[in-house]
C-alpha cells in the first residue's frame, strides 16, 4: 500500500464511520455515554481534511500520524487518544517506507495494538476495542505466516475484528463507565470493538479494491 | 520571584475544572498556579488535548506541570499529551507527570504543596497522597 492506499483507507474508514455512527452510539447508549458514533464521526471527518491536506509527495507514515493528530484533537471521549494512538504508532512502524508490503502493514497493526494497550491498561475480556483488535492481529498475523498476500491478510483481520466485536456481547464490563454497571454491562456489544471491526473491515475493503 | 511547579485540571466539565482550580488556588494561598483544562474544544463536556496543551503552556515556567485528570478519557488525554512531549520542540519541551490521584483532594493537596516552593516529585507525592485519604476513617 502506498500513501494514496492508505489516505483511501482513511476516507473509506470515515464513510463507513459516518454510515453506522447511529448505530455506534445507539450501542453506547447501551452501556457508555450515548456518543461514540458521533465523536469518531468528528474525528474521522477531521482525519480526511487533514490527509487531503497533505502535500502529494506525503510518505504512508505522514498520512497516518496526521490522521491520528487529527483524531486525538477532534474525537470526544476516550476513542479520541485510543484510536489517534493506534494510528501514530502504526505510523512509526512504517517509518520512511515508500511502500507499505503485508509484512509492513502486520508490524504497523501490531504497534497499533501495543499503543492502545499501553494507553488505556486493557487486556482481552475487558470488553473493549482491545477485543476487536487482539484477534484482528492474531488473524492477521497467522494469515502472514501462511503466505498469504497483503488483501488476503487485512481479510483476515476484518473477520478477526468482527468475530471479536461479537463476542463482546456477553461480556462484563471491567474498563471505562460501562464497567460501573456490572452485570449490567453484559447483553450489549460494546461500541469501541464495533468500531474497530468497522475501521479494519475499511483497510480490508480498500485494498480490494486497490 | 522563586519558581514553582504549575498544576493543570482536566476534566470532562469546564466547570468542574474551573470550580477544583479556584478551591486548590486558595489552599495554595493564592500562590499556586493552577490551570484548568474541562470541557472538549466547544466547550461541552468531553477532553480535549488542545486545551490541555493551553493550560500546562500557561501553568510551567519552568519548574515542571503536574497533572490531575477525573475520569476516563482525561486520563487518556493526559498521558497521551506526556507521550507527545516526547516529540514536541526542545523550546516547547515541559517536564509534565500526571498524578495518580482523585482530581479535587489531589488539585488541594498539590497546589497546597507547590506553594511552598518543592520541586515536582514532592508535589506529585503530595497529590498522591490524597488518593487514600479515608473520609469516614479507617474501616
Amino acid at each position: 500500500m502506498n500513501a494514496a492506499d492508505l489516505a483511501g483507507w482513511i476516507r473509506h474508514a470515515a464513510t463507513l464511520v459516518s454510515a453506522d455512527a447511529e448505530r455506534l452510539t445507539r450501542l453506547d447508549a447501551a452501556i457508555g455515554d450515548g456518543d461514540h458514533g458521533l465523536n469518531l464521526d468528528r474525528g474521522f471527518t477531521a482525519a480526511v481534511e487533514a490527509v487531503d491536506a497533505l502535500p502529494g509527495d506525503a510518505p504512508p507514515s505522514k498520512v497516518l500520524i496526521a490522521a491520528g493528530r487529527a483524531i486525538v484533537s477532534k474525537t470526544g471521549g476516550a476513542s479520541g487518544p485510543l484510536y489517534g494512538t493506534a494510528l501514530r504508532r502504526a505510523g512509526k512502524a512504517v517509518a520512511d517506507l515508500p511502500d507499505v508490503d503485508a509484512a509492513a502493514l502486520g508490524a504497523a497493526l501490531t504497534a497499533a495494538l501495543e499503543g492502545v494497550q499501553e494507553l488505556g491498561q486493557a487486556a482481552e475480556g475487558d470488553k473493549t476495542m482491545v477485543d476487536a483488535l487482539i484477534p484482528a492481529v492474531a488473524a492477521y498475523e497467522a494469515a502472514l505466516a501462511g503466505g498469504a498476500d497483503l488483501t488476503s491478510c487485512a481479510r483476515a483481520a476484518a473477520d478477526g475484528a468482527a468475530q471479536g466485536a461479537e463476542a463482546t456481547v456477553p461480556l462484563q464490563a471491567r474498563k471505562g463507565r460501562a464497567s460501573y454497571l456490572g452485570a449490567r454491562s453484559t447483553g450489549h456489544m460494546d461500541p469501541g470493538a464495533s468500531s474497530t471491526a468497522l475501521i479494519l473491515r475499511a483497510l480490508a475493503d480498500v485494498t480490494v479494491e486497490g | 520571584m522563586t519558581r514553582m511547579v504549575g498544576i493543570v485540571l482536566i476534566s470532562h466539565s469546564r466547570a468542574l475544572a474551573e470550580g477544583a482550580a479556584e478551591l486548590a488556588r486558595a489552599m495554595g494561598v493564592g500562590k499556586a498556579v493552577v490551570e484548568p483544562a474541562g470541557g472538549d474544544p466547544d466547550g461541552g463536556l468531553g477532553t480535549s488535548l488542545d486545551r490541555v496543551e493551553r493550560a500546562v503552556a500557561t501553568a510551567n515556567d519552568g519548574d515542571g506541570v503536574l497533572l490531575l485528570a477525573d475520569i476516563g478519557s482525561s486520563v487518556l488525554t493526559a498521558k497521551t499529551f506526556i507521550e507527545d512531549a516526547e516529540d514536541r520542540d526542545p523550546t516547547d519541551a515541559v517536564e509534565a507527570v500526571l498524578a495518580d490521584a482523585p482530581l479535587v483532594e489531589g488539585a488541594v493537596a498539590a497546589a497546597s504543596m507547590a506553594a511552598t516552593g518543592a520541586d515536582l516529585t514532592t508535589v506529585q507525592a503530595a497529590a498522591e497522597s490524597a488518593r487514600d485519604l479515608r473520609k469516614l476513617g479507617p474501616a
